[in-house]
């Protein structure tokens, strides 16, 4: 293992990228402001590969740890840290990035610098979400990474960009307030401890926890979104540039159901295991009603996000059965939708950048003159339907194997994806890309060029990848997922 | 060691050769993709051939390749098992998929998505062979969904068509319905077997017949029972028992290649051939077994009375195949599961023959594929005739020939079965058979012989095929002749032609009566004795074939033959009269007895009012209307009286300061 302040690296490497590229200036030096950015992103991707080639398996607390004095009058510390739960999440953010860099490359003239910089300090920042072990810092991260999603949608996004900007920001702000409540709590109770670590081994009484447990439920369930705080994702990306939806589905979603995990389970577990349920229940409905809600979208944008809900109803469903197929398939389906919802989510933008339209009834017959998109739509559509090979398939299959054990009309609830999830999605590709030519646009539509065809290309072989040989995902998922399950097993009241 | 490496390379043989066609179609010319991908399917037929070899020398083979992904307390791998019935499906899954793609370099030859559909087809064939070839269930289900998606793609392949998109696209969500109830099926064995490995599964399944698990309330339902029949439900969609058959029909809409490939000789066998696998399950729950024995009983016969009045050729077929798909499932649930392997491997040569031989005649027709537009084409297209004629025979059940020994097998054994559900599976089966010589000579009579109907006027046929496809012309023109296909297209029907006459002979004796199956086809023959006692009453297929001319079905037979050629070739005035004098049952046939519109009606649009009905009232009206807007307008609400203080004057906050000063004091007074 390195002595490399490799999670640091992680953060801190896209951050100061992105405040060179800002130092660009104006449009006229764009090509270098894109360079730049990308030179940036790539750097920052490589600093995170050493983290999973350095990352003992067989290890199931934290790993690559940093721990430094921040603010020593409260006891809140830069403490960093990744286990088998994030940090893939942190790879796929930093991989993430680059894709959004290149994905606004020529689309984006207006504002270059400022765009590329709120990308690559947000990807910083969301690294330091996954990496946090303090309880403030995580906050500060977690909050500070809403400001430029929001610049984002408020500046380069739609007709409507600034209710969308309102609804995410409040609707986020608002979940949060409650979870910093809940953060003072413990500091007091843990003796002025704002270690998470801490926090997992601090004995809480039932009725607290509860409180506790409903503080975070809220926070996390609006970032997740869970079913019925989720009216502002689908105005989100529906407003939101191209590369603000990727960056939302792929990794903002992630942010919410990771807090889960990291928060509510262990310090929690009693009033998780009370409250599964509920959640459980939510999350049906996520997966049963949304898809539904889905099916009946003309917005493409639109649908996608709603399948982003029902995909994510998911991943809460795996987390609070509480088996280690569950967890694990819920961390797996966390990875998976950030390639097919990321690719998805890209491929609409191929046509918006066209057509200016996001509406399906403007598109059919798109594959007579975009074949090599047309192939390539099919694949991420079939993912997003759960198709056996693909990555969308894994964490759907483990989650509900491990729905038939723990309950079967759960399971049953659940399976219906299968067909909610094929329905909408190969619906969708019908009426866009097959039949004959349907207007003018349509017929004058150009083929995907090389950067598009070189993201969707890497996208695909990443979705089919992990569709083929998930084992080296799930491998470094299991110490940690283990230690996670015994430890949420015991109970915390005293 | 040797033998690993030739299993490995029977599916990926055809998956280069579909990568080489698929992933450069845009470049390289037609000769490279069918010479790869042909090469690639002949390569795995002969080691397909040395496996089977070897595999009858007594060597089998249960493996892992690679483990796929370990989680929790689970392993799940990919992995073979061969067997018997594993060297039996690879065998007649490689020659099928040889003789297509043969066949395929005639009939598409005008076809611009030429390469495309080489790579799809040897895609199939690769997929279609990781199922057989699964040691588990995981496995089997990427097999299983795989086939669907080529199945998907290949039934959209003239993408413009609107029938054909619809087609494709109804065809993997009825089939996704199947799906839904395999995974449950698979979590159940996961759930209660700890494994998705077949062998460590049936090694257990004993310990399990008496289990019960708690679905609802205080009921406890038999494990098995729910498990097999959630396995069975996959089966339903993927081997379209009714009710999940109704995309098989429409996906007629894809090249006839595939219509024989898929959607008679292999893919849709799947089912079939799934349940037979999973015989140990089965074996322990005779409710199970009975709701096999019924689903397939109702498509062996309802759906033969729909090849009736069809006057598309290869509906006809279809709906030939959907009944006969139920012979299969009827032998299955009467635990005849070696039978309906027999039936399944005799059905692939006989049924491809004809789905072969029906795409050679709408060659030479030009693309009309309506029987009306056709008559005594025997004269024409002599191999076409022959060909065809054979395959009818073995269809029918002609003793001696491949159809009659798989066909009476299952007859006999139904009738032998004492599951509930049975003695109706019977009366079907043995009703079915009439049915079957009658639809598949009327088609036959119609095409080969009688008066020459083709080159007429314009012709009015089914709306089908009436679509603006520019590469296919529609109909000879008048004056024009049909014509004979060349040999890339007749070689695959003579190829065909030999094991459909001579495969029942052969194989009967092994097969089923033999200890061929033995280890790998479980049978509890004393709970279900119907193959036992029927066995005890099988002398050798010789005896067998003689015996025949004394039993119903042959009289069935011959007599849906000749009341078939009566009506079609003497008298075609009487099924008009009879259609005219029934016109309320010629309704409901023609509507294929409304599932295509309850289908539609009740879950497609079903869904669609329900999408709605939560998106405008839930997630537009209730969230975002009354609590999230207004929230908004509630602040906004309270901003407004509050902003109403804040008016920016000097002497109105003097005015309120003195006020406040005021009521200070006063408090401060009268506390003091």
């Amino acid at each position: 293992m390195s002595n490399y302040p490799l999670l640091s690296l992680a953060i801190w490497t896209p951050i100061i990228a992105g405040f060179v590229v800002l130092l660009t200036g104006g449009d006229r030096n764009a090509p270098l402001a894109r360079m730049l950015a990308l030179l940036g992103a790539v750097a920052g991707f490589l600093v995170t590969i050493p983290l999973w080639t350095g990352f003992d398996v067989a290890q199931g607390g934290m790993q690559f740890v940093e721990l430094q004095g921040w603010i020593p009058r409260f006891n809140i510390n830069y403490h960093l840290g990744v286990d088998g739960i994030s940090m893939l999440f942190v790879i796929l953010n930093a991989f993430i990035t680059i894709i959004v860099v290149a994905a606004g490359w020529e689309v984006i003239q207006n504002k270059v610098a400022q765009y590329m910089a709120a990308f690559l300090i947000m990807s910083g920042l969301m690294n330091g979400i996954f990496s946090s072990l303090d309880g403030i810092l995580f906050y500060v991260f977690f909050e500070a990474s809403l400001i430029p999603l929001y610049l984002i949608i408020g500046v380069w996004g739609g007709a409507n960009r600034v209710y969308a900007a309102f609804k995410f920001f409040l609707y986020t702000l608002f979940g949060s307030l409650l979870f910093l409540v809940a953060q003072m709590y413990l500091f007091f109770q843990s003796n002025g401890s704002f270690s998470i670590l801490e926090w997992h081994k601090l004995p809480i009484e039932l009725g607290p926890q509860i409180w506790i447990f409903f503080a975070f439920l809220i926070a996390f369930a609006v970032k997740v979104p869970m079913w019925p705080v989720h009216t502002w994702l689908p105005d989100a990306h529906v407003e939101a540039p191209t590369g603000g939806s990727i960056v939302l589905a792929a990794i903002g979603l992630k942010l919410g159901a990771y807090g889960f995990l990291r928060f509510s389970l262990p310090i929690v577990p009693d009033a998780a295991h009370e409250l599964s349920g509920l959640v459980i229940a939510l999350s049906l409905i996520a997966v049963v009603y949304i898809g539904f809600v889905a099916l009946v979208q003309a917005d493409m944008k639109k649908l996608v996000a709603y399948s982003s809900i029902a995909h994510m109803g998911f991943v809460t469903l795996g987390f609070f059965m509480f088996s280690a197929l569950a967890i694990e398939g819920a961390l797996v389906q966390m990875i998976s939708h950030g390639f097919v919802s990321g690719a998805m989510f890209f491929c609409i933008g191929v046509m918006y950048d066209r057509v200016h339209s996001r509406q399906i009834a403007d598109y059919g017959g798109v594959v007579n003159t975009m074949p090599k998109f047309a192939a390539l739509f099919m694949l991420f559509s079939m993912a997003n339907a759960g198709l056996p090979a693909t990555s969308g398939f894994v964490g759907e299959f483990m989650v509900i194997l491990a729905a038939v054990k723990f309950n079967f009309w759960v399971a049953f609830l659940a399976a219906t994806s299968l067909i909610l999830g094929a329905a909408y999605s190969l619906w969708m590709y019908k009426r866009v890309i097959f039949g004959d030519v349907a207007n003018a646009h349509v017929a004058e539509l150009s083929d995907i060029n090389a950067r598009e065809f070189a993201i969707l290309g890497v996208l695909a072989l990443c979705t089919l990848w992990m569709g083929l040989y998930p084992q080296p995902f799930t491998e470094v998922m299991h110490a940690s997922v283990t230690d996670l399950l015994r430890h949420v097993a015991i109970s915390k009241i005293q | 060691m040797e033998m690993q490496k030739l299993y490995l390379l029977i599916p990926l043989a055809p998956l280069v050769g579909a990568m080489i066609a698929g992933l450069f179609c845009r470049i390289i010319p037609r000769w490279v993709a069918h010479t790869a991908t042909i090469a690639g399917v002949a390569i795995s037929f002969i080691a397909s051939v040395l496996v089977f070899q070897d595999v009858m020398a007594g060597n089998t083979f249960n493996g892992t390749v690679y483990t796929w992904m370990t989680s929790g307390e689970y392993t799940f791998e990919v992995g073979f098992l061969i067997d018997t019935l594993t060297a039996t499906m690879m065998l007649v899954v490689t020659f099928v998929s040889l003789m297509v793609h043969i066949y395929t370099i005639g009939y598409m030859q005008e076809d611009p998505g030429y390469n495309r559909f080489f790579s799809y087809i040897s895609l199939f064939t690769f997929s279609m062979l990781m199922l057989v070839m699964a040691n588990n269930f995981m496995q089997l289900f990427f097999g299983w969904e795989a086939v669907g998606l080529v199945s998907y793609l290949l039934i959209g392949f003239w993408y413009t068509r609107p029938t054909a998109i619809f087609a494709n696209m109804k065809a993997f969500l009825v089939n996704r319905v199947g799906d839904f109830g395999f995974i449950l099926g698979i979590g159940l064995v996961l759930a209660h077997f700890g494994s998705l490995d077949y062998a460590t599964v049936f090694a257990k399944a004993p310990e399990f017949v008496s289990a019960t698990i708690n679905i609802w309330g205080d009921q406890q339902w038999s494990l098995m029972t729910v498990t097999c029949i959630c396995l069975f439900i996959g089966a339903m969609g993927k081997s379209a028992q009714v009710p999940l058959h109704v995309w098989l029909p429409d996906s007629m809409e894809g090249p006839t290649p595939i219509s024989a490939l898929i959607h008679a000789a292999t893919m849709v066998t799947a089912g079939i051939f799934m349940v037979a696998r999973t015989s140990p399950l089965f074996e322990l729950s005779t409710t199970a077994l009975s709701f096999v024995i019924i689903i397939g009983a109702i498509t062996a016969l309802f759906m033969g009375f729909l090849g009736i009045i069809q006057n598309d050729i290869k509906r006809v077929v279809a709906y030939s195949t959907l009944s006969q798909l139920g012979y299969m499932t009827v032998a299955l649930g009467a635990s005849a599961y070696s039978v309906a392997i027999f039936h399944l491997m005799t059905h692939a040569f006989f049924k491809a023959l004809l789905f072969l031989a029906a795409g050679s005649v709408i060659i030479g027709m030009h693309h009309d594929q309506d029987i009306r537009n056709m008559g005594g084409l025997r004269k024409y297209m002599p191999i076409t005739w022959i060909t065809s004629l054979i395959g009818s025979l073995a269809l029918i059940g002609t003793p001696f020939l491949a159809g009659f020994y798989s066909k009476d097998s299952i007859i006999e054994a139904v009738k032998f079965s004492n599951i509930p559900g049975s003695s109706f599976a019977y009366f079907a089966v043995l009703a079915g058979v009439f049915v079957t010589a009658f639809y598949s000579f009327r088609m036959y009579f119609l095409v080969f012989h009688g008066e020459e109907r083709f080159g007429k006027e314009a012709h009015g046929h089914d709306a089908h095929h009436d679509d603006d496809h520019g590469d296919h012309h529609h109909g000879l023109a008048p004056g024009q002749k049909p014509h004979e296909t060349p040999w890339v297209v007749t070689l695959p029907l003579v190829l065909l032609a030999i094991p459909s006459v001579i495969i029942g002979y052969i194989g009967i004796g092994p097969m089923v009566a033999g200890d061929y199956f033995k280890g790998v086809i479980h049978v509890d023959s004393v709970a279900h004795p119907a193959l036992s006692q029927f066995l005890e009453h099988f002398h050798g297929a010789a005896a067998m074939g003689l015996h025949a001319f004394s039993t119903p079905p042959f009289y069935l037979a011959l007599a849906g033959v000749v009341l078939s050629w009566f009506f079609y070739m003497k008298r075609p005035d009487i099924p008009a009269a009879i259609q005219r004098r029934f016109s309320a049952v010629n309704t409901l046939l023609e509507n294929k007895y409304y599932f295509d519109k309850i289908n539609e009606f009740v879950f497609a649009g079903g869904a669609r009012v329900l999408g709605k009905a939560l998106w405008r009232v839930g997630d537009v009206g209730i969230i975002d209307g009354l609590i999230v807007n207004g929230s908004a307008r509630l602040v906004g609400w309270v901003a407004t009286i509050s902003r109403l203080f804040q008016t920016g004057y000097v002497y109105h906050y003097a005015f309120m300061m003195i006020i406040g000063l005021f009521a200070l004091m006063t408090l401060w007074i009268n506390r003091a």
